[in-house]
């Protein structure tokens, strides 16, 4: 048996990504996609990778979401943003829920590909070794600036390049044109 | 943490890929489907930081933290290409897009 804690999350973050998919109002949409989220920023946590919790919250729960709940707002006629589900999709998307959920659990659970292990000692704050599992921030910067260097200067340009990107996409197709 | 193996947490990352997937098929909205797409991402993620953590290196963490990064560029070129289009279609219901089909 898990911990509470990793169940609780664990329902959280599925009910939330189940109010994501099945909302006919994007708004309450956005609102469970965020919920799921920090479910998942809970579980960083209890994989005791702070950092990266930190930074889903901060990133993904926080930046990319505020501009989805922009842009939906921006967008979406609120009154008529209710959808259907065609009773056709609707099948078709259950049978592969259904198909991939029964996958995993048999992947995961019943075919004993995955060891039982549990994770062991808490990993130590910071280590001699770069390449060992830290908790600390450090550990993500001592790689980031050694091995994964040239990694990260190409995000830092894809990041200018995005924003370029973004740039021209937003200009007004008229004025462009003149 | 003591009695959570790995494979809770993979089960988790492989029910919300697959809870992202049937979002994706289903729903209408563009928005609501890129949303379902990030939802994917994020299961990998998960997936990534559990084999990272379980095996005691560090480079699922890094693999993670490039995929946040490059998502979040991700995130804004595709709402701005959503947006682009409904100023040229009026509409982001995917199945009112359908110049091609007729």
């Amino acid at each position: 048996m898990p911990d509470g804690l990793f169940i609780f999350f664990a329902a959280l973050t599925l009910g939330a990504a189940s109010l994501l998919v099945l909302s006919r109002n994007a708004v309450t949409s956005a609102m469970g996609m965020i919920l799921a989220l920090v479910g998942v920023a809970a579980d960083f946590f209890l994989l005791d990778a702070y950092f990266l919790g930190v930074l889903q919250v901060l990133v993904y729960a926080g930046a990319v979401m505020v501009l989805f709940l922009f842009v939906i707002m921006l967008l979406t006629d609120t009154a008529e943003s209710a959808e259907a589900y065609p009773w056709k999709s609707a099948a078709l998307g259950l049978a592969v829920f259904f198909f991939l959920a029964a996958g995993a659990v048999w992947l995961f659970v019943w075919s004993g590909a995955v060891p039982g292990t549990a994770a062991g000692a808490t990993p130590p704050e910071l280590s001699a070794n770069p390449g060992e599992f830290v908790t600390a921030a450090k550990g993500f910067g001592r790689l980031l600036y050694t091995k994964y260097l040239l990694p990260l200067e190409i995000a830092g340009f894809l990041l200018l390049v995005a924003l370029v990107g973004v740039v021209s996409l937003s200009k007004d197709p008229v004025e462009a044109n003149a | 943490m003591e009695h959570t193996t790995l494979a809770h947490h993979l089960l988790l990352a492989g029910l919300l890929f697959a809870l992202g997937l049937t979002g994706v098929l289903v729903r209408r909205n563009l928005l609501v489907v890129y949303m379902c797409l990030e939802l994917m991402l994020t299961a990998a993620t998960l997936a990534l930081v559990a084999f990272s953590r379980f095996n005691r290196t560090m480079d699922g963490g890094i693999f993670v933290f490039f995929i946040i990064t490059v998502a979040a560029a991700e995130v804004a070129v595709g709402l701005a290409l959503i947006v682009a289009l409904y100023r040229r279609r009026g509409s982001v219901k995917s199945d009112e897009l359908v110049t091609l089909r007729d």
